[in-house]
């Protein structure tokens, strides 16, 4: 029998939500880490029951958590209380240290501050862990101020990728109003060397070469609030979904806008259509149909809520441009929560179920693809990320 | 022994109690108990003060004998009362909102 896994960061914890294939009766088990804030929970492809966490906060800093256990039990990698052979023990679990380093190329110190003057790199948190497809012990961490780090020691230790921060544009990069953060990391299942990211406000970025050396992939985008609206970078891309059997492919959420590749980033093109607006944060994809996909609408960029108060997925099943509204179940008057850029995912079920968090700490599901929904718990604290796991 | 109190949230990641103990090899200073704790739990390194800048992170402050410390010198020696383990070193969060 099947089951499914929801891993739900918030501002005051993590949650994991669990339930059967019918998910129809779910168990909530939380709050882990109670009081902090959980940017990212995420678990591992290639063994499920391992999982990592963001845990982060203003007064105390990052914390990377580890389960080996799905969820039950955690641990700080390399803080353990035993001293390492060596002697002192690492603790370096929740140490990310931007490579200064003259060997691997062109050590970055400063990048672009709202005020476009230089401002230098400040470690501030981590925002996404991507583990990676083959191994439980490799973890891609997205970070703020934007850089790519790895673990390949189930995080106990973590090096930057620093080709990404060195190749060239990272002066020219900007914050978003909620920081200069690198939140999208996908990876390709069909080459091990192709890893896409996306930066607020930067843009999305590609390796082919597994990150020693990247480019910019933002032909296409329009941006009417950086001085050359098709400029290389500067675009405030808010989330890039891919699906696994069609890697070729990318739907985007911009600041503004709804756009799709096809070939790999290298150019891309809108697929608004008639949605009512086009700002928004998340954007996924169903499990078994490649050009059914997903976004929430939210008003704009001053006002992060839905319009008319009105909480509407909307879904085309064309790969774009057309959409219909998907609202059984969801409150369609006085709702004014936003859907945070993680905070969307997709089971690998048969009927594909379909999942978000809101900032008023619901978490809705469908278990029929968008058609119907219900919330799984509704008094969370505010939700900034949802994975799912389908467990056999 | 020198006691240290620890905020509630550290207490949570190093599986410890309110306050304690540690022993400091040489001088009591802020630096020795810091090196002292982060060796003792090194869970929490990083979270008192910056990895790679070994600075005080900026919404802790230190007090000890009613005197707020946070501002001495790292390496200043601290009051006989806490060296003695007659009155804690207290790490504290600074109130703010959220």
């Amino acid at each position: 029998m099947s089951k499914v896994r929801v891993l739900v960061g918030t501002h005051k914890g993590a949650f994991v939500l669990t339930s059967d294939g019918k998910r129809e009766k779910w168990e909530v088990s939380g709050p882990h880490f109670a009081g902090w804030e959980i940017y990212h929970v995420k678990g591992s492809p290639a063994d499920p029951n391992r999982l990592y966490a963001s845990q982060t906060s203003g007064w105390f800093g990052q914390i990377i958590q580890r389960s080996s256990d799905g969820g039950k039990t955690w641990e700080t990698p390399g803080g353990g209380l035993k001293p390492s052979p060596g002697g002192m023990p690492t603790g370096e679990s929740n140490k990310f240290a931007y490579d200064t380093s003259v060997a691997t190329g062109k050590p970055l110190t400063t990048h672009q501050w709202y005020d476009g003057t230089q401002h230098p790199w400040e470690f501030k948190r981590v925002w996404h862990l991507e583990p990676s497809l083959t191994d439980p012990d490799t973890v891609y961490a997205g970070v703020e101020d934007a850089a790519l780090f790895r673990t390949t020691d189930g995080a106990t230790s973590w090096q930057e990728i620093p080709g990404l921060r060195g190749h060239g544009t990272g002066p020219r990069w900007q914050p978003g109003a909620g920081g200069l953060g690198l939140h999208t990391i996908i990876l390709d299942p069909s080459n091990p060397k192709r890893i896409f990211i996306a930066i607020s406000a930067a843009g999305a970025f590609r390796t082919d070469d597994g990150g020693i050396t990247w480019r910019p992939i933002n032909r296409g985008l329009r941006s009417e609030h950086i001085p050359d609206p098709t400029a290389e970078t500067g675009h405030c891309v808010h989330h890039v979904a891919m699906h696994p059997k069609r890697p070729g492919v990318l739907f985007m959420q911009k600041h503004w806008d709804v756009m799709r590749s096809d070939d790999a980033g290298d150019q891309w093109r809108e697929v608004s259509g008639n949605l009512p607006t086009d700002f928004g944060f998340v954007i996924d994809i169903h499990a078994h149909e490649p050009e059914t996909i997903y976004v929430v609408p939210i008003k704009s960029d001053s006002e992060h809520f839905p319009l008319e108060g009105k909480l509407r997925v909307y879904r085309s099943r064309s790969g774009g441009n057309e959409w219909e509204p998907l609202t059984k179940g969801l409150p369609q008057s006085d709702c004014y929560v936003n859907v945070l850029r993680d905070a969307m995912a997709v089971d690998a079920l048969d009927s594909c179920g379909v999942y978000f968090g809101t900032t008023g700490g619901q978490v809705y599901a469908s278990n029929d693809s968008g058609d119907n929904w219900s919330p799984i718990v509704s008094n969370l604290p505010a939700v900034f990320s949802v994975e799912v796991q389908t467990l056999q | 022994m020198i006691q240290v109190v620890l905020p509630a949230h550290l207490r949570t990641l190093a599986h410890v109690g309110s306050e304690i103990s540690i022993e400091v090899a040489g001088p009591a200073t802020q630096r020795a108990i810091l090196d002292a704790i982060e060796s003792t739990y090194p869970m929490l390194r990083g979270t008192i003060r910056d990895h790679v800048t070994q600075e005080r992170r900026p919404f802790l402050r230190f007090f000890a004998c009613q005197e707020d410390l946070s501002h001495e010198s790292p390496d200043a020696p601290l009051p006989e009362a806490v060296s003695s383990g007659k009155e804690p070193f207290m790490i504290i969060g600074a109130i703010a909102g959220g």
